[in-house]
């Protein structure tokens, strides 16, 4: 479903080149659950951001469900992202002036649908969450559980292929933290493609499939516990 | 993907009272640029309908005639030689009653001289006149009559007073019916002129009119001052002007030299000149529009910083560039059409108090003026707003979204 071969991606800092991803290679299949995970600087918000069509590679292909789309125009990047990519961030990333079922709609409204129809979808993302009794009330009204809650709610709400997770539970006390994994792992259950970048170990091998980056570099891809160093280059 | 015109209504209101402070600066800032548009045209309007007013009071249809020719060419054949100009006489004003587009003509004099009245004394204006007078000049007595219907050439002592010199000479005692002297002569007062007279220049109040040949006597001179002649028409005015000027050519040897003014040459004058003045206030009141423009591109540049996390989440969210321009090109119209509305009303509501200050100067805004300081506030709120949109359509929002 997602496949990347030889990606780059350069910085200019100063006359310095900083190779912040330097020749991925990678494959994951629909429905997968796979973390990322690395110290700082290793570049795996890089490579989420590239995943999230939010950044574009030096050079190198990125194919979405068989389709090259590296090579996109603005608007049409933006169309995928608005149907098959969801994103939840660490910070929530809530509009703060718009009330939790509005923030859920915004995915909905700039994808032009019907407001009829927006009603019901997001309602029933609201429903999925446990948040019916939350709907009108606005992001500061709740707490960081429920934010993140409502945050996934509107990732959810376009039904997309893959979810892209930036340390979603980063700013979550560990009760709140443990259930938005919860509903993060239910979702892929239901066949949603999970990719979560964290600093968190425990977290990050709750994943079937753990990635490890060092130095813009996938060091080490570990499926259902089974260590495979990667030969770089080779795969 | 487009977006529904109500969802960018919904989301450029809910964005203008997200940040109430920074909407209620920016509309007071377009509201004064509007109300100022608004408020000084309609100043310079009612000045313009107030001297227009003032002049059309001086007479319908009107023309004068005054002796001299006055060239624009400073120098003359006449002036070489060292000629002065024939001056008009009683003849002239007669025959300049011989066509029949003309309706009633009246020569004057005009004067100073002492009048007392039992040892209280003023120096005034001494107009001589006829009859017609009060009919070319819309004027009404305030008691009395006014100089008879009679022969130019005939020198009777009755005197029109204004009613201040009534008041000054005869205090509280009846006017009408008694003798004062203007000069050296005596006339008998017939009628007093009240408030109504008012008009440009010279006040009826404060003025003596006697009959044209008594004044002639009186500042011993057989000329006229000028002729007032008022054609039965609009449109008769230009055949009038052309019969006085023929006329007067032959009765003066063939020399054109009397200058004929039309009232509506002056009025013509009077209202380019005040309608200039009110082009030039707009304009300078459409300085403050462009402010407020400057000031929207400044707010809107604030906005978009303010705003850089929810620009880089529409973003992820699936916004193209083109979405967010609209989102923020949609705002600043709201804002600005929200404060040119507020300053329409506020200039409305300015005017009405000039208005109210000032009941004679009708000071009513000019369509024109308030349609394009409409027009040009929303205009620069829009385009001083394509920067800060176009800025925000190009935010990275790997970086807007990373900033914590």
């Amino acid at each position: 479903m997602i496949e990347l071969t030889h990606i780059h991606r350069n910085f200019q800092v100063g006359d310095q080149v900083v190779h912040a991803l330097d020749d991925v290679t990678l494959n994951i299949a629909a429905g997968e659950y796979v973390s990322i995970m690395g110290p700082s600087g290793s570049g795996k918000s890089t490579l989420l951001n590239l995943l999230g069509l939010l950044d574009r590679p030096t050079s190198g292909t990125y194919r979405l469900n068989g389709r090259d789309v590296t090579s996109l125009s603005d608007i049409e990047q933006a169309r995928v992202r608005n149907h098959e990519i969801g994103f939840v961030f660490q910070m929530f990333h809530l509009v703060p002036r718009l009330t939790a079922e509005e923030n859920v709609e915004l995915p909905l409204m700039l994808a032009g649908m019907p407001v009829e129809e927006r009603r019901k979808k997001v309602a029933s993302a609201l429903k999925d969450l446990g948040l019916e009794a939350r709907s009108h009330h606005r992001p500061e009204q709740l707490s960081g559980g429920q934010r993140q809650r409502v945050a996934i709610a509107r990732a959810t709400v376009t039904e997309p292929r893959v979810l892209l997770a930036d340390e979603p539970t980063g700013n979550l006390d560990h009760k709140s933290g443990e259930d938005v994994i919860h509903i993060l792992e239910q979702l892929n259950q239901r066949g949603i493609t999970l990719i979560i970048v964290t600093h968190d170990l425990e977290m990050g091998q709750r994943a079937k499939r753990q990635l490890r980056m060092l130095d813009g570099r996938l060091h080490s891809d570990h499926s259902d516990g089974q260590p495979a160093e990667l030969d770089h280059g080779a795969s | 993907m487009a977006l529904h015109s109500a969802d960018i209504a919904r989301f450029s209101w809910g964005a203008l009272r997200g940040y109430p402070t920074r909407t209620v600066l920016m509309l007071v800032a377009m509201a004064i640029g509007v109300s100022a548009v608004v408020v000084l045209t309609s100043l310079g309007e009612g000045a313009r309908l107030y001297v227009m007013d003032k002049f059309a009071s001086l007479g319908t249809n009107l023309i004068i005639v005054i002796p001299g020719r006055s060239e624009t060419a400073g120098i003359n054949p006449s002036t070489m030689m060292g000629e002065t100009p024939r001056d008009l006489t009683l003849d002239d004003a007669l025959a300049l009653t011989r066509s029949y587009k003309v309706r009633r003509i009246s020569p004057i004099n005009v004067g100073s001289a002492r009048v007392t009245h039992a040892g209280r004394a003023r120096d005034t204006v001494i107009l001589g006149t006829s009859a017609e007078m009060l009919a070319i000049r819309h004027w009404e007595l305030a008691q009395g009559k006014f100089i008879p219907k009679m022969d130019l050439d005939r020198a009777t002592s009755v005197a029109v007073i204004g009613k201040k010199i009534r008041d000054e000479l005869f205090g509280a005692e009846r006017a009408i019916g008694k003798w004062l002297r203007i000069g050296d002569r005596r006339f008998r007062v017939i009628g007093i002129m009240g408030s109504e007279g008012r008009s440009i220049g010279v006040d009826v109040q404060e003025i003596v009119m006697i009959p044209v040949a008594s004044a002639q006597q009186l500042f011993n001179t057989s000329s006229v001052f000028r002729i007032l002649v008022e054609a039965k028409t609009r449109e008769a005015i230009e055949p009038v002007k052309q019969f006085i000027i023929d006329t007067l050519q032959k009765r003066h040897q063939g020399k054109k030299d009397v200058t004929v003014i039309t009232q509506d040459a002056v009025l013509a004058t009077f209202d380019r000149i005040l309608g200039a003045l009110t082009y030039a206030v707009g304009g300078i009141a459409a300085i403050s529009l462009a402010v407020a423009g400057i000031l929207i591109m400044n707010v809107m540049l604030v906005a978009v910083s303010q705003r850089t996390a929810e620009i880089g989440l529409l973003k992820a969210l699936g916004a193209s560039p083109r979405h967010i321009i609209t989102l923020i090109l949609a705002e600043a119209f709201l804002l600005s059409s929200l404060g040119a509305i507020a300053g329409y009303l506020l200039g409305q509501l300015g005017s009405w108090i000039i208005r109210y200050a000032f009941p004679v100067l009708p000071a009513y805004a000019p369509a024109w003026a308030v349609l394009i300081s409409l027009l040009v506030a929303i205009v620069t709120g829009l385009l001083f707003s394509l920067m800060p949109a176009r800025r925000a359509a190009r935010l990275d929002p790997v970086q807007a979204l990373s900033r914590r």
